[in-house]
């Protein structure tokens, strides 16, 4: 005879074992999420719920009174997403008890995501919960459940290396400017080349509040919309010169086949300026700067290879993190799984 | 020897902690502990090292019947507490990363030593500022001036390593902590003033009552310190016009210290007058 006695689940799919075109058939809009939503609260036997939907999962965290009602769970989302039974087949995964508190213990913390230790799931998971508290989707057991899970990612994250370093190109360059400047609020900025790495460096480094954005460019044109979408100001490559004399950071993308920026300009630049320091970031290839610039007092060069070099190291050091992640995340499992078991009367 | 052997006691607790915080804030680096846990532990043991420290010279100066500037002993003592002084204030102020870990590896360093060199406390010049509270201000604060050229020696160190491992992209482990290239120009252009000013206070206090008895200071010393104070204002003046930057005025902000720290010696042995003022001659 089948057990009666309430289970913990999660049902669902996520980029680990989901591909990409999958995905895009069930990814909820808010519109779908609310039907789906609906449809589980009225559900008979499925007590509690919350529903985690990002681009790269789409899970359902619950309690049922038993095993009967999540055979319906599968039908609930490929009514909702408009999917077939068998697309679904071997998609969507079922865990239970004390198997969905350690999954979702390594969602909420970052190891689950597909850049490992990245810090926005957290607040997804967050307002999965806030969602599903405020509609009243959840109750005892659910409640207990999230509030220890952001207790366990806050640990894992402050407890471990799991979220250090950068690991885009533009996240590097901010960090690494951080190493000469500090406090980036002074800092000038100014992006050679109108392509789309030099935009992404230039807006990385307006999100930490660089003082000025400009975009010098040989076509002004070009310069003026890639300014006009960093928020800053155009220029022209004729104007290169002067404007190096007041830049603290220079990142350059252009396609030029020579150096745009030569040594003599930056030592040039740099008798105007001696004591404060310039950051060039050559993001072009063939390179941009003149690595000789280097050896010029005060100037630090990176180019592409540096910065994936040390993206890298920092992805590297949070992977060899997983393991311990996972670790500290164990204990706290069990012992959630003991109180939560108590709770459903679970004697597993 | 000294007459009171609890000082010395004292003086080598002191060091021991010192000691204890620069240990355990290495540890608690390499194990990334976090930082506020880490500062907790280093500061707790720095202070009572400090506190404790201080007591010893305080033993010292009752002893002596002032100012614990005796010999060179109590000189590299007094800049060991000097720069954890500052340490305090600086470390608070501008909250520089890792300064409190060079500051105990560098106090542990100087109180260490200052003890296992029997030489340096084989002898004290005995009420060497006679009854003159103002020359002995002089001294206190020419000796604490060394103590903030030694914190800028370190901060020196700091910004080299720091540029070192910008420049050779070696930007793991401890060079991770390091302040930010500006922070630590910013700290030492501003440590160097302070410095200068404290020494030119000190040498313009001296200078008022050597005016009234030329004799009672040795040239050699006289030589020395003011070489010293030109040589630090020179190098001020020069960061100030921006003709001294980054790395340069680094090692010449190192380099000056070592020699600062090399004329203690001629400048203490050179001390031997008393100078002892009678009501006239103030």
């Amino acid at each position: 005879m089948e057990s009666q006695q309430p289970v913990l689940f999660l049902f669902g799919a996520s980029h680990q074992t989901v591909p990409l075109a999958v995905r895009e058939k069930l990814a909820l809009d808010a519109t779908r999420a609310s039907t789906l939503a609906t449809r589980l609260s009225q559900t008979p036997g499925i007590t509690e719920f919350a529903l985690l939907n990002t681009c790269n999962r789409v899970e359902l965290y619950g309690v049922a009174s038993g095993p009967a009602p999540l055979e319906q769970l599968a039908t609930a989302v490929a009514e909702t997403t408009g999917c077939s039974p068998a697309e679904l087949e071997g998609v969507l995964q079922l865990r239970q008890n004390h198997d969905a508190i350690s999954h979702l213990f390594a969602v909420a913390s970052g190891l689950d995501s597909q850049i490992v230790g990245e810090t926005e799931i957290l607040g997804q998971v967050k307002g999965a919960y806030d969602t599903a508290l405020a509609r009243k989707w959840t109750g005892p057991v659910l409640n207990r459940v999230f509030q220890k899970t952001f207790q366990a990612a806050k640990h894992v994250r402050t407890h471990t290396r799991i979220g250090e370093g950068q690991i885009s190109i533009a996240s590097v360059a901010v960090d690494l400017a951080g190493k000469i400047y500090g406090d980036l609020h002074p800092v000038n900025v100014l992006v050679v080349g109108a392509g789309d790495i030099g935009l992404k460096t230039a807006q990385a480094f307006q999100s930490r509040g660089a003082k000025s954005i400009t975009v010098a460019s040989r076509t002004l044109s070009k310069a003026e919309e890639t300014a006009a979408t960093a928020g800053g100001w155009a220029a022209s490559l004729a104007e290169l010169p002067e404007i190096l004399a007041t830049a603290d950071v220079v990142a350059s993308s252009t396609s030029a086949p020579g150096f745009v920026l030569t040594e003599a300009m930056i030592a040039t630049a740099m008798d105007r300026r001696p004591a404060r320091p310039l950051f060039l970031i050559d993001l072009a290839l063939p390179r941009d700067i003149d690595p000789a610039a280097s050896e010029v007092p005060n100037v630090f060069v990176y180019n592409l290879d540096d910065l994936a070099k040390i993206a890298e190291g920092n992805l590297a050091q949070r992977e060899a993190e997983v393991a311990r992640c996972h670790a500290i995340l164990a204990e706290r499992t069990v012992a959630l799984w003991q109180q939560v078991a108590r709770s459903l009367g679970n004697a597993d | 020897m000294s007459s009171l052997p609890t000082d010395r006691a004292l003086l080598w607790l002191g060091a021991l902690l010192y000691l204890a915080g620069f240990l355990t804030g290495l540890v608690a680096l390499l194990r990334r502990t976090p930082d506020s846990r880490r500062r907790t532990w280093l500061n707790a043991l720095l202070i009572a090292g400090w506190s404790v420290q201080m007591a010893g010279l305080y033993v010292r100066g009752l002893a002596a019947g002032g100012c614990p500037l005796g010999n060179t002993f109590e000189i590299v003592q007094f800049v060991a507490w000097s720069a954890m002084v500052l340490y305090f204030f600086v470390g608070t102020a501008f909250r520089v990363s890792l300064l409190g870990l060079f500051t105990a590896g560098y106090a542990a360093t100087l109180a260490l030593a200052s003890l296992l060199i029997p030489a340096w406390d084989a002898s004290r010049s005995e009420r060497i500022f006679g009854s003159n509270p103002w020359i002995e201000l002089h001294a206190a604060l020419a000796v604490f001036s060394y103590g903030v050229f030694g914190l800028l020696a370190l901060t020196s160190i700091m910004q080299l390593l720091q540029n070192w491992s910008l420049k050779h992209k070696r930007l793991n482990g401890l060079f991770w902590f390091l302040p930010s290239v500006v922070q630590l120009d910013q700290i030492n252009t501003r440590m160097l003033g302070l410095g200068v000013l404290i020494l030119t206070f000190s040498l313009g206090v001296g200078a008022s009552w050597w005016i009234r008895d030329t004799a009672s200071v040795d040239q050699g010393k006289l030589l020395v310190t003011v070489g010293m104070w030109l040589a630090y204002l020179i190098v001020l003046l020069l960061r100030w016009l921006a003709k001294l930057v980054s790395v340069r005025f680094a090692w010449v902000c190192l380099i000056m210290f070592i020699v600062a720290l090399l004329s203690l010696g001629p400048v203490n042995s050179s001390r031997h007058h008393t100078v002892t003022l009678t009501p006239s001659d103030r």
